[in-house]
């Protein structure tokens, strides 16, 4: 099928891993001379879709190239956080993953034969999404592709393989290979969204260093009709397992996720095969509560998994995001996760150089900022991967004794690790943050991302605060004595074309006109804030500065040094 | 004074990781010294003998009788 047919469709749910799309000629290559597109992106994935729908959003044209004609092919990735979700409202296509997907609260542990503990996330009330959803690749995909195919600045080729990339000063010159033959294509800046086994990346010379573990998981999906409860279920060392781990839980339309540990001497080709599989899941059946349930096999999978990263995700025109830059294990639901939120990161700033509001500069605080980001992921899922696996005797020690004592001691189910679940990573020290001269309580310093909070619009109705927020930059005032003033005098500015929406809060104490009023305290609890008090948001949500009382001087100085300005 | 069984580490993954981080490198033997060693220096810092009872039985093996 045409790409853009998918658009028609609407919301209506396709076989997304049955879809293949037509490579289409393009006029590009029929030029003598390259022709000169201001980004193109690398890798029709869930990263590059991401930032290919945020950068059209913001009337930046972007050329996405693939080197296949499909989706995603087996479920990979099923857990979105909540702050991805939040980015996935932005795009234009969180409601979908949302009503798709599914989601847990209890989560169960064993060790041995039985329980030691069960635990209810009971999730924060207060926020418009859910602290994650379980839900397929192929309809994270299937949705933004959806998505992308309806913004007409989008132009999607498939069957684009790039096999050169040459740097000059000012533009890269990438060699496209299609069926048709190759050409060139130049562009100002390339966002390699191309994966763990980027082409860009080795094309440009580099390589992402880090740990490899010796271990090797199957994945096995089932279909399976049981009146289960969605519950995540994680064994340590079970019976029907000896030694190993394993991990249960749900995905939409009755498929659950099943993940063995097989240890680093299994033979992959081996342990694919539906008669090695299906024994496995039936052992699991037989010692949990679900002895009689009938399943089929959907999908399997054997895979290792390394922590690793790329020195550097910027180099010089060439920017790398998600898997491509860097990879972690998926205890945490921290891969796509992390990749979705590099393209938030990467794209406002992208849009922003390349419209010369801000200098080319900026894009290096992508690389910082993301780097960073990465480096707590990593971190994360290595300790996950460490105390599921443990690598030494002793490591096994404290592990059993950690598990053995988590039945009675409350204490030591905080050190019982699973996974830590993917949170958007908070910028301490970003140089696009304006420090604070003030106190504040709570968690939105300058670098965090904003939190969302239920709010009641001028007209009456309810909504979130994320919802409100704009394009560009936004600025939450709370009403006080001196906000209205300030909110003349900040539109008075002059930001050299960047936008700038003020969104004037009135709390508890309703002083003044306001376009949001704080519906349950929280907007007031979350920020601390007070009468005047103003909160800085850049383009992808996050932080960037805050005051009790600011002149419009002050809240210009801290705009343009988040474009790095200066 | 009770014994604290409620979570009461500050950073609760940063201990485990430099717990098992003390123990790089040392043969298992060597290992268990350290933490008789650990224990030891431990203990002292707690100091009081019904906290430390308590601590015993905490840990004693459930199956034990």
């Amino acid at each position: 099928m045409q790409f853009k047919e998918l658009a028609a469709g609407g919301r209506d749910e396709l076989d997304y891993q049955k879809l293949a799309f037509d490579y289409t000629r393009h006029p590009d290559q029929d030029v003598s001379h390259p022709v000169r597109r201001p980004v193109v992106v690398v890798g029709a994935g869930p990263v590059g879709l991401a930032l290919a729908i945020d950068l059209a959003q913001r009337e930046i044209p972007v050329v996405l190239l693939d080197n296949d004609n499909t989706l995603s092919t087996g479920s990979r990735a099923i857990c979105f956080a909540k702050r991805t979700l939040e980015i996935f409202d932005r795009l234009g296509c969180g409601d979908r993953m949302v009503d798709k997907g599914v989601s847990w609260n209890v989560g169960k542990v064993f060790f041995k034969e039985e329980e030691v503990y069960s635990f209810d996330l009971l999730p924060e009330t207060g926020y418009s999404r859910p602290a994650f959803v379980n839900l397929q690749q192929y309809y994270v995909e299937g949705y933004l592709a959806q998505r992308a195919a309806q913004l007409p600045l989008i132009d999607l080729r498939w069957k684009n393989n790039v096999t050169g990339v040459a740097q000059h000063d000012d533009h890269v010159v990438l060699t496209v290979e299609t069926p048709d033959g190759s050409y060139e294509l130049e562009a100002d800046y390339v966002a390699a969204c191309d994966g763990g086994r980027s082409a860009v990346r080795k094309l440009i010379g580099q390589e992402s260093k880090g740990r490899t573990f010796r271990d090797r998981f199957l994945i096995a999906d089932v279909k399976m009709k049981h009146e289960a409860p969605t519950e995540r279920w994680f064994w340590f060392d079970p019976v029907f397992h000896p030694n190993q781990s394993v991990l249960l839980h749900r995905q939409p339309d009755d498929v659950w996720r099943i993940d063995f540990q097989l240890g680093w001497d299994a033979d992959p080709e081996e342990e694919k095969k539906p008669e090695n599989i299906i024994p496995r899941v039936k052992a699991l059946l037989e010692h949990s509560t679900m002895k009689d349930a009938e399943f089929e096999l959907e999908w399997a999978s054997v895979y290792t998994f390394s922590c690793l990263r790329m020195e550097h995700f910027r180099h010089g025109r060439v920017i790398f995001a998600g898997d491509s830059a860097h990879g972690v294990s998926p205890f945490g639901a921290r891969g796509a996760n992390s990749g979705v939120q590099d393209a938030e990161n990467l794209a406002w700033k992208l849009a922003a150089v390349v419209t010369k509001m801000a200098p080319d500069a900026l894009l290096d605080t992508y690389a910082d900022e993301r780097e960073y980001a990465a480096d707590e992921n990593i971190r994360n899922s290595t300790r996950a991967t460490d105390f599921i696996t443990p690598k030494s005797d002793i490591s096994r020690l404290f592990r059993d004794a950690v598990l053995e004592l988590s039945k009675s001691q409350p204490f030591a189910r905080t050190l019982v690790n699973s996974g830590r679940l993917s949170v958007p990573a908070t910028f301490h020290g970003s140089a696009l943050n304006t420090a604070d001269a003030e106190s504040f309580l709570g968690c939105m310093v300058p670098g965090a991302a904003a939190a969302d909070a239920p709010i009641i619009r001028a007209d009456g109705s309810n909504g979130w605060l994320l919802r409100e927020l704009a394009q560009g930059f936004t600025i939450l005032l709370a009403a006080g004595p001196a906000a209205n003033s300030l909110t003349r005098r900040i539109q008075d500015l002059d930001l050299k074309g960047m936008s700038l929406k003020v969104l004037r809060i009135a709390t508890g104490s309703g002083i003044g006109e306001a376009d949001l009023t704080d519906a349950d305290g929280l907007l007031t609890q979350r920020y601390d804030l007070r009468p005047d008090t103003a909160y800085l948001l850049r383009p992808d949500q996050h932080v960037c500065a805050r005051w009790r009382q600011p002149s419009a001087d002050q809240i210009h100085q801290a705009l343009m040094r988040a474009l790095a300005i200066n | 004074m009770e014994l604290i069984t409620s979570p009461h580490l500050e950073a609760p993954d940063d201990f485990y990781e430099a717990l098992i981080e003390a123990h790089q490198g040392l043969s298992t033997e060597e290992s268990h010294a350290f933490n008789a060693r650990l224990l030891l220096v431990l203990a002292n810092h707690i100091g009081s003998p019904s906290v430390l009872r308590q601590a015993f039985a905490a840990a004693r093996p459930a199956r034990s009788p």
